[in-house]
């Protein structure tokens, strides 16, 4: 026997499925159907705006379309993709849940699936007997959970209310008692989807410790989720789903940053030849980011600069003061800084193009998408301002601690913090 | 040896988890059933601990329900209308009935709602779904318990108090296998409706009427040979699988001649349902997570 041995075996998996109303949802709708057909009218179920493509019968759509991997025993893989790209299929059909239209997947050993925390848990039930009836939905044994009840019990630190019914228990208390549950199984495969994203900050930290054992122990692990954060810190491999094909597999941190880095909204630079905004005093003529990481994949920690080149076409007199407005994804404004922050106050810009520049530093702005807005001002008075200038994506792909959540807050900076005592 | 003629040679007996498009329905895979058992006791547990919390008489409505009907038909059909056989008690008469005929209205009317109402369950985690179902049948069988109990005490009182010539058949002892018939013919008329009611929800509503449609074209109320004299109705009643079940329930209890022919006529009709019901059952398990 060799040491790295497939146990997942994934080979040109297909799912179709139907799409839209075609099938009637009542025997009634099923039957006018076909009186349709009979009488040789359309199909009254279809919506008229549908047009020719939904009128056509076997209208489908391929989630999945043709996916093909192996995975070692003992490795840990992570699945990402955007929403629709298949990911949740491809967890449906590993978990059996449903079954591929085309293409095979051989798997080796026992497998449990996680695509929910506490399932099957029964309200009426007590914490404990929902410990029971959840393990067994997920295949353990009685014996087996006779054995870690105790365990169990402590991982999910409810031990006081744990013969009180599941239905009096917060959403936070089903949570921990759901996965205490699922951490304690021993299949050889595991398949996760992010379930992790729940439970608070010591909960995940615990759990995480869990993972890192169930890692340790030489099992295997799918692991499909939309969090970069705990991707980047769990998995030794990923697979990146696009359109229901493997669009991307390799080590981690190569997947992940080609990933982010492919759906960033980003817009780097701006120039106006023509029609350049402002008065016909003073033109923006180009705003562009610079030093920006190789790859453009903007992290928490980057700095990098905002340049902004314009023309004084005719302000002779009174100072030209540029600045800039940093507006998130809600169009809030983040922050507004312009020249006068740092710059000497005897600069002035006169007739001519200028370029300035103004550093955003690393480490103070928190995951989102920004955008900068433009504005110049003369003699105290706003005369231009442009929305539509650069745009960017800050990402995070390290984990603070056993956070693995998003820090709060509209910016993140790094504070002085000192003990006095 | 070389490795690729190595993984050539790797038999479909390595994996241990083989997922495909097409899997064959007789291919029942009664290990991996047996695998689960655990669950099936749990799910059986949680029906009957779910169903009394917070009732004040728990589990004394098993008892309450087959009473009052008993008492109701005895005192209809059986005093005032006068359908029920002059040599035994109508008490006895009705609940005998009463009793089998709960169990086999009871695993249906439950197994028929075995996708719709799981359908939370089934579309997160995988298992046997074959387990739900059955563990319905299991469950319905502590309710069918406790009746027989009830009725049993009942029989005794009346055996004792002196009878007319009846008492229970040498073959008694083989009460169970009706049960199982009962079980069975329940189970696959169930997964059949619960089958066809992924896709049509009206049948939901139908199986509650249609069972209890059921129950009059059988002996329940009626002893069969009341009929004579309307034969076409008394074909209905001896195409009701049930029928035959029914009367030789009362037959090994009151000691009257057991109907082989009807018996093995209901033991046909269990064979087909649950084969059919089987088959679509397969066929819905596969593919029920899309549709939901």
């Amino acid at each position: 026997m060799s040491t790295a041995h497939t146990v997942v075996e994934v080979r040109d998996l297909r799912k179709r499925y139907r799409l839209g109303v075609i099938g009637g949802a009542t025997l009634g709708d099923e039957l006018k159907v076909l009186l349709a057909r009979l009488r040789g009218r359309p199909n009254p179920l279809v919506p008229l705006d549908g047009g020719m493509d939904a009128q056509r019968e076997g209208e489908h759509f391929w989630a999945l379309r043709g996916v093909s991997f192996d995975v070692q025993e003992g490795e840990i893989l992570g699945i990402i993709g955007k929403n629709g790209a298949g990911k949740s299929t491809l967890l449906k059909l590993l978990s059996r849940i449903t079954t591929p239209t085309e293409g095979t997947a051989r798997m080796k050993g026992r497998v449990s699936s996680l695509l929910e925390v506490g399932t099957g848990f029964n309200p009426e039930l007590t914490g404990r007997e929902n410990i029971y009836l959840n393990g067994a939905v997920l295949g353990m044994d009685r014996s087996e959970i006779d054995r870690k009840l105790d365990e169990i019990i402590a991982f999910s630190g409810i031990k006081h209310h744990i013969d009180t019914p599941t239905k009096r228990y917060s959403s936070g208390m089903k949570v921990r008692l759901g996965f205490a549950v699922a951490a304690h199984l021993e299949p050889e495969i595991m398949i996760i989807d992010e379930v992790l994203a729940v439970g608070d900050a010591e909960f995940q930290r615990k759990c995480l410790g869990k993972m890192k054992d169930v890692a340790g122990s030489g099992r295997t692990v799918l692991f499909v989720s939309h969090n970069m954060v705990s991707v980047m810190s769990l998995c030794d491999r990923v697979i990146w789903l696009k359109d229901g094909k493997v669009h991307m597999d390799g080590p981690t941190e190569e997947v992940v940053r080609t990933y982010l880095g492919s759906y960033t909204t980003m817009r780097s630079r701006v120039i106006w030849d023509e029609e350049a905004p402002g008065v016909p005093e003073l033109k923006l003529r180009e705003v562009r980011l610079d030093g920006l990481p190789a790859d453009g994949v903007i992290t928490t920690s980057d700095a990098f600069q905002v340049h902004v080149r314009f023309e004084n076409l005719g302000f002779g007199e009174g100072e030209v003061v540029p600045a800039i407005h940093l507006l998130n994804g809600d169009d809030v404004v983040v922050m507004g800084s312009s020249v006068r922050d740092s710059l000497e106050p005897t600069t002035r810009f006169m007739v001519g193009t200028h370029e300035v520049c103004c550093t955003i530093p690393g480490d103070l702005l928190n995951v989102g998408e920004y955008r900068i807005l433009v504005q110049f001002a003369h003699q105290g008075k706003v005369v231009l301002r442009e929305a539509g200038t650069v745009a960017f994506e800050v990402h995070s792909t390290k984990r603070q601690g056993a956070w693995f959540g998003q820090r709060v807050g509209v910016v993140r900076p790094k504070l002085e913090w000192a003990v006095l005592g | 040896m070389n490795a690729g003629l190595k993984s050539m040679g790797e038999r479909e007996g390595d994996w241990s988890i083989v997922i495909r498009p097409e899997q064959p329905w007789w291919r029942l895979d009664l290990k991996e059933f047996w695998r689960y058992r655990d669950l099936l006791v749990l799910l059986v547990r949680r029906d009957i601990v779910a169903q009394y919390k917070q009732t004040v008489l728990g589990p004394l409505w098993h008892v309450i329900q087959p009473l009052t009907t008993t008492f109701t038909f005895a005192f209809i059909f059986g005093k005032a209308a006068g359908l029920s056989p002059p040599d035994l008690p109508p008490v006895l008469f009705y609940m005998s009935g009463i009793v089998a005929w709960n169990y086999f209205a009871g695993v249906i009317n439950r197994t028929s709602k075995t996708f719709v109402g799981n359908a939370n369950l089934m579309s997160k985690v995988y298992f046997p779904r074959l387990v739900v179902p059955a563990s319905m049948a299991v469950s319905s069988l502590v309710s069918y318990l406790i009746q027989l109990g009830t009725f049993l005490i009942i029989y005794g009182y009346y055996f004792f108090q002196g009878n007319d010539g009846w008492g229970p058949s040498p073959w008694l002892f083989a009460l169970p296998a009706l049960v199982a018939l009962m079980a069975l013919l329940g189970l696959g008329s169930g997964i059949l409706v619960s089958s066809m009611t992924t896709k049509y929800r009206d049948l939901g509503f139908l199986v509650g009427f249609g069972v209890q449609m059921l129950m009059y074209a059988s002996p329940v109320i009626m002893p069969l040979d009341r009929l004579s004299r309307i034969p076409w109705l008394l074909t209905l009643f001896k195409l009701n699988p049930m029928t035959p079940v029914i009367e030789a329930t009362r037959a090994v209890f009151f000691g009257y001649p057991i109907d082989w022919g009807g018996l093995t006529y209901s033991a046909g009709v269990t064979v087909v349902v649950m084969l059919i019901g089987l088959m679509t059952f397969h066929r819905v398990e596969r593919s029920f997570a899309d549709i939901v």
